[in-house]
């Protein structure tokens, strides 16, 4: 249905259709922001033998999230006096704008996808860089010391882990001979690529921790350092913004991960097949956000300088040697 | 033209790593640091000055909001001070109470430096971990006392109030509990290599400087020099159990952090034997004048805080309320040497070794 | 005669009694800690021997005023013969002489003291050495040369450089843990040769003011338990008993030297028992007063409130110069700035400095004196790193000065507060009241 669509000319009709599919994309996302962060805080609670939210929307405390945007939504909106007033506004659409914009190449499931273009990864990996002009420029604008210091450590890190990141699923892209996520994901048919790439799949998935800025690397707003980092002057909606931009990252990166190496939204055993794929994929995608949110709960903070080295002189050579390996396999054996 | 600026940021004091009302005024080229000078005195409440007008019971309630992670050792050195300028002894059951809570207290305010310290260098479960076992201590210390942080728990000659029924059996429950779970610290952090990243090796001084400095405690044992005072000059009935120093050579912040955890394990050695020890029946407060007066003289005392040396000096001239009183606060000391330490480090690693130093702000500024 | 014997039980009845204490403490120690951990620490017996000697002390006032009122010259003439005699009789006796020197004092509360402490030493003496090495009775005899000595003067001077020597012998032996006998022959000797000296030059000017020093210094610093009381009468009773006291000292040097053979065995160990810090508070003057001169020092005395430690008050102008010395001279080593404060006693400043020597195990007390309006001093910074923000918080305080401190501030009040809070004028001072 999108790819008429997208074939067909444009015009109002075609423009409001897919404004209002991207409206419900945005709605699908921020429900999984919302309940993402539940589960985050639940998640966490347990493995901190505490209940994590549990008073507003019921037991589980369902509408703890909603809860706390309306209350983002009706704070105060505080601009300092010393930021540079456009860019502290617009640091935040920044960061938030890619990391909707990188959903739209993403196959949810064989139906379920708004572009299928053939660069797909390539599209992913590049949009995805943007959102670190918005930490840079939040953390420049606020005119606030923690917040520039956070927002260079925010540039600094993501440029260096996403050169392993392109890296390690380069071996991905040799075995599929394709950059179009759909490929990726036919070509997992007979075998994950997670069970092929096993290298590339950790370098893959330590480099993704440090572009979601989580834990272990959640250096450019580790709060016992630099109190928030790149945020700390942020306020209410546009506070929120750069939370949303985190989790919607966290969104679009565990799917990535499910479609690169899980097999996105085919079952792993032929006989499961009865069961949707939608199903298949967003079971795969939890696990994913889930061993994210385990990680958040278990380790200690790296350090800044230390991070880089960990970028440049392990990883990088790690993917490399994988890509190598992989190029040696390939020819020997396919 | 490329050229770097110094830049001066204010770290506290409100900082969440700063444990309290801390101020560090840190010049910094990029994330080194080339410069750092600590501003204290937010929560100065100026105790001294205070004692000068109250009689010493009365002092005893101040006591516990100067380290108040660690309250009993504090009362205990005000009490142990007076008492040594009076000559009282103390009968042995309140001895043994004394140590009781205050070895409790030791291994509660080492829990909170742990955990505090693993949640500085950003994991957040240690935390609530060390914060769960500490509750148990408190809730114990809460029905020996009737308070849950500051006690005020002793008195001159004794302490207030006697175990209550089944008390000495939650502690003697409380010992293998805490070794299992001790265990458990060390199996979820320890090892961590990214923990070892973050404390070997970081904010190293050698065993002259920490003479040199006054550092105690950990600080000092962290060097190798094999110093408590629980073993070098007991006091109290600290003479009668078999525990170890536990010191360590390499004089980095990790050093600090395994000695705390290792000398919650000869806390609880302590606790183990005093709780076998002790006496069924007995005195809980010696006969002592109602209106305490120390006699006309000087007196100075030290004793072994979990944070180090704390010491009490007594000045008195005859009179119910002391003429001058001086607390020697471990942390107060133990802080001095941060500058030092920071010089040519980063940001990550101030938050590091700032927390190995585990300072208590209410100490720091008296 | 018959009230020699008088004596003789009642010190037979405290050293049975001692003994019996010795035994019911090691008894009660034997759970606990062990022997040779005792040994390996200086510090301990200073505990045990703290209760008793409040107990000595407290008689020795009461002996005081005694004294005052009347301490007869023909009495203490008696006593002193009485004593010749008993030397005489039992020189090897140390039971026996132990009383002669209370007898020479002259009165039951001198008695009743001197047994006190003879108590108080054997209990000590009997608890360190928990493995029997020296029984109680020999013990017993240390106090006697010591009660003697303090009679005299110029002895007393020699008693202290004895003791001295004794505790430097007790210390090697502590390390080495050499035999009791080995190490007690030498500071037995030493009391001789000073007992030579003393008697020697007797009355020789140079001798004389050196005692009265010696004198004046244990006085003020309550040496020992009865050393100092002993000390004190002399000092109420003057020149009055001048005379019986040249008779009491030949008779102490007579006994000193008979018993000088006979207290072989027991003296290094029980010599730490009047204070068991005498003797390092004794080495730091001698080994100040060696290098730095004799009047660097105000004062020094034990501090027995305050478990006995050292405590040297410098003067004004040579603070910095004895602190100095305390760091860097290797007999004393004090490595480690535990406190410094300063106080306001309305009349003067103070400034207080604990010090501890991890080299030598010891805790010494430096105070000095300063003007309360011009609080001056020099800063500690120089020498101990750690003297930095206590100095900061003492100028903070009480507006003490510190020359050469790099960064004095007030690092509590902040540098707009009115007034010092800790002197004892200050006023608080409120814009707003």
């Amino acid at each position: 249905m999108i790819e008429e669509l997208l074939q067909s000319s444009p015009g109002w009709a075609n423009f409001g259709i897919f404004f209002l599919l991207g409206a419900v994309l945005l709605l699908i996302v921020l429900g999984f922001v919302t309940y993402g962060i539940l589960a985050e805080r639940k998640v966490m609670g347990y493995m901190q033998l505490r209940h994590g939210p549990n008073q507003v929307g019921g037991k589980w405390g369902l509408l703890q999230t909603v809860a706390d945007v309306l209350k983002l939504l009706l704070k105060e909106d505080i601009i300092p006096k010393a930021a540079d007033r456009p860019l502290f506004i617009i640091a935040p659409v920044i960061a938030f704008a890619p990391s909707f914009m990188v959903l739209a190449t993403m196959p949810f499931t064989d139906k379920f996808q708004f572009a299928d273009i053939g660069v797909g990864l390539l599209y992913y990996i590049a949009v995805s860089g943007l959102t670190t002009f918005g930490m840079l420029l939040g953390g420049w604008a606020s005119n606030n010391k923690y917040a520039l210091l956070g927002g260079m450590r925010a540039a600094a890190q993501m440029i260096s882990y996403e050169i392993p990141l392109v890296m390690s699923v380069l071996g991905v892209i040799l075995l599929t001979g394709s950059l179009n996520l759909n490929e990726i994901v036919a070509k997992q048919e007979h075998g994950w690529f997670i069970l092929l790439q096993p290298i590339g799949f950790i370098v893959f998935f330590i480099a993704s921790i440090a572009e979601l800025n989580r834990t272990p690397f959640d250096l450019p707003e580790s709060e016992n350092e630099l109190v928030a980092g790149y945020h700390v002057e942020y306020s209410g909606f546009r506070w929120a913004f750069f939370m949303l931009a985190e989790y919607v990252y966290l969104f679009a990166m565990s799917a990535l991960i499910t479609v690169v190496f899980l097999g996105g939204w085919l079952p792993p055993l032929a006989i499961l097949g009865f069961i949707p794929g939608a199903v298949w994929f967003a079971l795969k995608f939890s696990v994913v956000v889930f061993v994210y949110i385990w990680l958040r709960s278990t380790f200690p903070r790296f350090r800044a300088d230390r991070l880089m080295e960990f970028g440049w002189k392990v990883l990088l050579p790690v993917a490399l040697a994988n890509i190598f390996l992989t190029a040696l396999i390939k020819s020997l054996f396919f | 033209m490329i050229r770097t600026e110094e830049m001066i940021l204010n770290v506290g004091p409100q900082h969440p790593s700063t444990h309290g009302v801390f101020r560090l005024v840190v010049k910094i080229d990029g994330e080194v640091i080339t410069e750092a000078k600590p501003v204290i005195g937010y929560l100065h409440r100026g105790t001294e000055k205070l004692a000068e007008d109250l009689q010493y019971t009365q002092i005893i309630p101040y006591t516990d909001r100067m380290d108040y992670l660690s309250s009993m050792t504090n009362n205990y050195v005000i009490c142990h001070a007076v008492e040594t300028m009076m000559g009282i002894e103390v009968p042995e059951r309140a001895d043994f109470l004394r140590v009781i809570a205050m070895e409790l207290n030791r291994v509660a305010s080492h829990l909170v430096a742990w955990g505090t310290y693993i949640l500085d260098l950003g994991a957040t479960s240690p935390f609530i971990y060390a914060f769960r076992d500490r509750e148990m201590i408190i809730n114990m210390l809460n029905e020996l006392s009737g308070a849950r942080l500051t006690f005020n728990y002793m008195r001159v000659g004794g302490v207030k109030w006697d175990a209550p029924e089944g008390w000495i059996e939650k502690v003697r429950d409380f010992v293998p509990y805490m070794r299992e779970q001790l265990q458990g610290y060390h199996n979820l952090v320890s090892g961590n290599e990214i923990f070892l990243d973050r404390v070997k090796g970081i904010g190293t001084y050698t065993r002259e400087d920490a003479i040199n400095y006054s550092l105690s405690g950990p600080n000092l044992r962290c060097t190798g020099v094999k110093w408590d005072l629980r073993k070098n000059e007991p006091y109290s009935i600290y003479n009668r159990f078999d525990f170890d120093v536990p010191v360590a050579e390499s004089g980095d912040a990790f050093a600090r952090y395994h000695l705390r955890l290792s000398e919650i394990e000869e806390s609880l050695k302590i606790l183990e034997q005093a709780v076998e020890q002790f006496p069924a029946e007995g005195q809980i407060l010696a006969k002592v004048p109602k209106i305490i007066k120390a006699p006309k003289g000087e007196a100075y005392v030290r004793i072994e805080s979990p944070r180090g040396e704390i010491g009490c000096y007594i000045a008195s001239d005859g009179k119910k309320e002391p003429y001058r009183l001086k607390f020697r606060r471990p942390s107060f000391y133990n802080l001095q040497i941060l500058p030092k330490l920071l010089k040519g480090e980063n940001i990550a690693n101030m938050i590091a070794i700032l927390g190995a130093i585990d300072i208590v702000l209410g100490e720091v500024d008296g | 005669m018959s009230g020699e014997k008088d004596l003789e039980q009642l010190k037979k009845e405290a050293v049975a009694k001692a003994k019996a204490a010795a035994a019911a403490k090691r008894q009660a120690k034997a759970a606990g800690t062990s022997a040779p951990k005792q040994a390996e620490n200086p510090v301990e017996p200073v505990k045990a021997a703290t209760p008793p000697a409040v107990e000595a002390d407290s008689a020795s006032d009461a002996d005081d005023l005694a004294k005052k009122k009347a301490a007869a010259v023909a009495k203490a003439k008696a006593a002193a013969a009485a004593k010749r005699k008993a030397m005489g009789e039992a020189p090897a006796e140390e039971t026996v002489a132990e009383p002669a020197p209370a007898a020479d004092a002259g009165d039951d509360l001198a008695k009743k003291k001197a047994a006190a402490v003879a108590k108080a030493k054997a209990a000590a003496a009997a608890k360190r050495k928990a493995m029997g090495e020296a029984p109680a009775e020999e013990t017993a005899a240390e106090p006697a040369s010591a009660t003697d000595a303090d009679d005299d003067l110029a002895k007393k001077k020699a008693a202290a450089v004895a003791k001295a020597k004794a505790a430097a012998a007790a210390k090697r032996k502590a390390m080495g843990e050499a035999p009791a006998e080995e190490t007690a022959a030498e500071p037995a000797s030493a009391t001789d040769a000073d007992d030579d000296l003393a008697k020697k030059k007797a009355a020789a000017v140079a001798k004389a003011k050196a005692a009265a020093a010696a004198k004046a210094k244990a006085k003020a610093a309550g040496v020992g338990t009865d050393a100092a009381s002993d000390g004190d009468d002399e000092k109420a009773k003057a020149i009055a008993a001048a005379k019986a006291k040249a008779k009491a000292a030949a008779a102490a040097k007579a006994k000193a030297a008979a018993g000088g053979k006979a207290g072989d065995t027991s003296i290094p160990e029980t010599e730490t028992k009047p204070s068991a810090n005498q003797p390092f508070l004794d080495k730091y003057r001698k080994v100040i007063e060696e290098n730095l001169g004799a009047d660097v020092l105000e004062d020094s005395y034990i501090n027995k409130l305050s478990k006995d430690v050292p405590t040297l008050v410098a003067k004004r102008g040579t603070y910095f110069k004895v602190a100095q010395f305390l760091k860097y001279n290797e007999l004393l080593g004090f490595d480690y700035l535990s406190e410094l404060h300063g106080s306001d006693f309305e009349t003067h400043m103070e400034v207080y400095v604990h010090l501890y020597s991890y080299k030598n195990h010891q805790s010494v007390a430096l105070k000095v004196k300063i003007d309360r309006d011009d609080p001056t001093i020099e800063s500690l910074h120089p020498l101990w790193a750690g003297a930095e923000w206590p100095e900061c918080e003492a100028y903070d305080l009480l507006g003490i000065k510190f020359t050469g401190h790099p960064d004095l501030r007030r690092i509590m009040l902040g540098e707009d507060w009115v007034g010092h809070p800790l002197r004892k004028d200050y006023e608080p001072y409120d814009v707003e009241v």
